[in-house]
């Protein structure tokens, strides 16, 4: 998982402390102002109902004539459709390759790749985590999905690299293409779906292009960066040797940037296998669409069937690129000259499969975990729902954080006058970031008035609020706890790592079983979702605390507390800060989800939208949520971002 | 075989490359793989259309010799994918008079497959435990005495009606609204969430209210008892916001892709006439939702037990 690395210098806490009223002070100033006239012609606490556009009329017509014009009109024709034909196309070449090759072929290649790349340790994780996809009886998906991600990776890449590249070499490029794309990270994967879907119909093309729109972004932004980072000096001796700018980008500045570019793969890589098992919703088959369809029948068992090959993947493709990310020991000589061999001896073993006519995975050699697992749920539900002894079952700890957290939240945030709402914003705002920031953060919030789904929005807020309360209070003190240990910290990596890529759908009904219906378990969901990304850069931001400052104050006679107290956590800080924002970004994009577990809200609207084929509300809804994700972002975000790992 | 692969797809590449490209005409890229014949079925969630879908993979498989593949979808979209050939049938439609509208009348890329032979109803229910303490339950003019004891944290000082997935068909807003009653409709998001959540009341023997439907598994396992609401008279749904009667019986229908339907050999011929009863349905769904056999299972073993009913599909 990415680095977090260089943290903004810290600012004196004195000046800022002065620049912090003084900002204060001018946002009075602006609402002494402005709010006795916003109030003087829009009385109530509500988003005024003079300020809304009611986009049902024109979205549903637009939705009506797609439909109606998909297979007539010369855009869709000539354009779409051959976008469409081309994705069809690729996936069926790739998936026909994979099939072709066998199950042996898939594992040794794969095996070989993770060997050369990787070494020796990973090529066997590499067999093992293949073997178990096809022990599950989950071949055939584990197939499709790759062929989807294949395709998928490979477009996002492209397109990323190029926007990268542009970015890199032109100032004026980088500075329109940031925003943009910081922006497009921090949104919510549910809410890309329903564009697509408004063009393409359900199916493969519509998911491979919300994909490649998911995770095309790191790419990009990783590309710039790494241009942009080469060494001035190398780039000036290339130039005085009379080099031309051409020869200059491809001998020094992509060589130099090889590690950002890898890193870019990586991330693109595990956006882009998230993507795919939410876009199952839309069609995309596979893997995704075991879990989505075992989730529709209550059976946790096998959803954790294909869930576990989903995880296997991404765990397997995050170390292998990670790996040749970050270079290793032996010398790239010998590397290179390993490739021939591996590569005829994976061709051979392919070729063994093929002959013996062992080429599809023998349903023999599978085995069924789904019973045990859904034995072990029921046990659980049995036991803990309700009526446990002093403590009270979950059901009803969700009923009492529903009524004494949830509600009270909710109402007291509609009960706020709207102006305030936007005040508070701003406030939040300008004091962490800048005043571009808060503009955004004040624009995004007003843009979900002006969509007339202020309410609903609201109602999401405080689901997200309550959530990410939660969720950094167990994350901090675990991340503490982490810091400090060096056993734990081992321990929690591997379940940190898989709860990380397990795909946010497999959460939804084991929540469901412990916590009933409602906004409750949605945010349950959300915590469990975001608190491995809080826990892991707590624990690295105080893992990277200086050991001098430590050191001296250890020898000062401070206590491990006070240590703590004084000296770790105020130098972590940004880490800290940077854990607030990841968490509110996590929890959003699963409070969304929360929709099909009776989140309501936004989240709803949208599954709503999917659903009944009702574009305009899900549009409607997924523009509100894209505002809400901004809005949070900015309000949680320090000043400078980081390079930084996605959803 | 590689080589050959990429050289075909290279030459489809060629060929389409220009002119129109009409993406209703497209395919799933998963279909047809290795020369196997593909038929792609659409699985609603809920596990009655998995019975249909289950029993009719296995006689294609095993009988017909084709490879299924199959794709969940929700009901509207499903049309949508019908109509564009992703997906070649749909076995179980609970009515969508503007889809049917849209894509068989006028645009006709979609054709009628038949009844499926079974008839669905929507309704609200209580559990029959309930029901038999308090038989006056079972009147919509009597559920308001009731709302306090069905009251839950998410639906504030009134009585909760839940509501499943949000593709269901559903009037219900607008049935508590006209119905002036004291409840407030929770969804539960899906149906999966319903039933883990009707299945923990039933364990603590609470009251509910649900939106249910029949046929459907769940009754084996939790009994309930339908409330009746104002009759239902055709026509009486036509404007969703002024709706105050139950739901009518529907005799669920079949739907198959235009191209499909003509070309598609013996796998239309037998989707076409595949028709059975609720009880059978009922029967491998119940396999499926609660013995938790996997739908291949459950499908084996029903085709086992009842030949006389599938040979006719194949003739």
């Amino acid at each position: 998982m990415a680095a977090i690395t260089a943290f903004s210098p810290r600012t004196v806490p004195a000046v800022l402390r002065h620049r912090a009223v003084h900002k204060l002070a001018l946002l009075v100033l602006a609402a002494a102002v402005l709010v006795p006239l916003a109030t003087a012609r829009w009385t109530g606490g509500a988003w005024p109902e003079a300020l809304t556009v009611d986009l049902t009329s024109p979205l549903t017509k637009a939705s009506t004539w797609i439909v109606d014009n998909r297979d007539t009109h010369p855009l869709f024709l000539y354009f779409f459709g051959h976008v469409s034909n081309a994705i069809v196309l690729s996936v069926r070449a790739v998936y026909l390759v994979l099939l072709a090759a066998g199950w042996a072929g898939v594992t040794a290649l794969s095996a070989l790749v993770a060997w050369r790349v990787a070494g020796l340790r990973l090529a066997l994780g590499t067999v093992a985590a293949f073997l178990t996809c096809g022990l599950l009886g989950m071949w055939v998906p584990t197939m499709q999905t790759l062929a989807l991600m294949v395709v998928a990776v490979a477009a996002s890449v492209v397109v990323g690299a190029l926007l990268g590249l542009a970015g890199g070499l032109s100032d004026r490029l980088n500075k329109a293409l940031r925003p943009v794309l910081d922006t497009m990270q921090v949104l919510p994967a549910y809410a890309y779906l329903l564009p697509v879907v408004l063009v393409f119909g359900m199916g493969v093309p519509a998911a491979v292009l919300a994909t490649v729109v998911y995770a095309a972004p790191p790419m990009a932004r990783l590309t710039a960066l790494g241009l942009r980072g080469a060494d001035h000096e190398v780039l000036e001796a290339v130039r005085s040797l009379g080099a031309t700018a051409r020869q200059r980008l491809l001998t020094a500045r992509i060589p130099l940037a090889r590690k950002e570019l890898l890193l870019g793969l990586n991330q693109t890589i595990m956006m882009a296998l998230s993507m795919a098992v939410i876009a199952s919703v839309i069609g995309a088959g596979g893997l995704g669409d075991r879990v989505y369809q075992a989730l529709a029948s209550v059976d946790v068992g096998a959803a954790l069937a294909a869930g576990i090959p989903i995880v296997l993947l991404a765990v397997v493709l995050d170390r292998v690129t990670g790996a040749a990310g970050s270079g290793s020991t032996s010398s790239s000589e010998t590397r290179r000259s390993g490739w021939p061999y591996a590569l005829v001896a994976a061709l051979a073993i392919a070729v063994a499969a093929r002959l013996m006519g062992r080429l599809d995975w023998p349903d023999a050699w599978t085995v069924g975990i789904a019973e045990p697992v859904n034995r072990a749920v029921d046990w659980m539900t049995d036991h803990l729902y309700s009526g446990v002894p002093v403590i009270g079952g979950t059901a009803d700890w969700a009923a009492h954080f529903t009524t004494w957290v949830l509600n009270p939240l909710r109402d007291g945030l509609t009960w706020l006058p709207w102006w305030s709402v936007l005040l508070v914003v701003a406030a939040l705002a300008w004091l962490i970031g800048t005043w571009q920031t808060a503009l955004t953060a004040v624009l995004s919030m007003a843009a979900i008035g002006v969509l007339g789904v202020w309410t609903p929005a609201l109602d999401t807020l405080s689901q997200v609020l309550a959530a990410v309360a939660v969720t950094l209070v167990i994350g901090f003190a675990t991340g503490i706890a982490a810091a400090r240990s060096d056993r734990l910290e081992r321990a929690l990596r591997p379940v940190l790592d898989v709860f990380q890529t397990m795909p946010q759908f497999v959460y939804l009904i084991p929540v469901v079983a412990l916590f009933g219906v409602g906004r409750a378990p949605a945010v349950a969901a959300a915590v469990v979702y975001a608190l491995p990304a809080v826990v892991r850069i707590t624990t690295q931001g105080l893992r990277q605390v200086d050991p001098a400052a430590m050191e001296s104050s250890s020898s000062l006679g401070a206590t491990s507390w006070q240590q703590l107290r004084q000296v770790q956590l105020p130098l972590a800080r940004p880490a800290l800060l940077l854990a607030v924002n990841q968490g509110v970004v996590l929890v959003l994009a699963v409070v969304i989800i929360g929709g099909l577990v009776g989140g309501g809200a936004l989240g709803y609207d949208v599954v709503f939208g999917l659903a009944q084929g009702d574009l305009a509300t899900g549009l409607v809804a997924g523009a509100a949520i894209v505002c809400l994700g901004l809005m949070l972002d900015r309000v949680t975000q320090p000043t400078e971002r980081r390079t930084k790992k996605g959803a | 075989m590689r080589v050959r692969t990429t050289a075909a797809v290279a030459s489809l590449v060629l060929l389409t490359g220009c002119g129109a490209a009409d993406m209703t005409k497209q395919a799933s890229p998963f279909a047809n793989a290795q020369g196997a014949k593909t038929v792609t079925l659409s699985v609603q969630s809920w596990v009655g259309a998995q019975a249909n879908v289950a029993v009719a993979q296995y006689l294609l498989e095993h009988e017909l010799g084709y490879r299924v593949d199959t794709v969940q979808v929700d009901e509207v979209p499903a049309w949508d994918a019908l109509s564009q050939g992703r997906v070649d049938a749909i076995l179980e439609d609970w009515g969508h008079p503007e889809q049917e509208q849209r894509y068989v009348d006028d645009k006709k890329t979609i054709t009628r497959g038949g009844e499926l032979g079974v008839t669905g109803h929507i309704g609200w229910y209580v559990p029959t435990y309930f029901a038999e303490q308090h038989p006056d339950v079972t009147s919509w003019k009597n559920l308001d005495k009731y709302a306090d004891l069905m009251r839950t944290a998410e639906s504030g000082g009134k009585g909760q009606l839940m509501d499943g997935s949000p593709s269901y068909v559903t009037n219900d807003k607008a049935l508590v609204t006209n119905l002036d009653l004291d409840y407030q409709v929770v969804f539960a998001g899906s149906e999966a969430a319903q039933i883990t959540q009707i299945k923990q009341f039933a364990k603590e023997k609470k009251p509910f209210l649900t939106y249910w439907y029949a046929p459907q598994w769940l009754f084996k396992k939790v009994p309930m008892t339908e409330v009746k609401l104002p009759a239902y008279r055709e026509g009486c749904d036509a404007d969703p916001a002024k709706v105050a009667c139950a739901y009518p019986h529907t005799p669920l229908e079949k739907y198959l892709n235009s191209d499909f339907a003509r070309s598609g050999g013996k796998a239309a011929a037998f989707l076409k006439k595949f028709r059975w009863t609720t009880e059978d349905q009922n029967e491998v769904s119940l396999m499926i939702a609660d013995q938790k056999l996997t739908p291949e299972q459950a499908a084996k073993k029903w085709v086992e037990g009842h030949e006389s009913t599938w040979r006719t599909w194949l003739s």
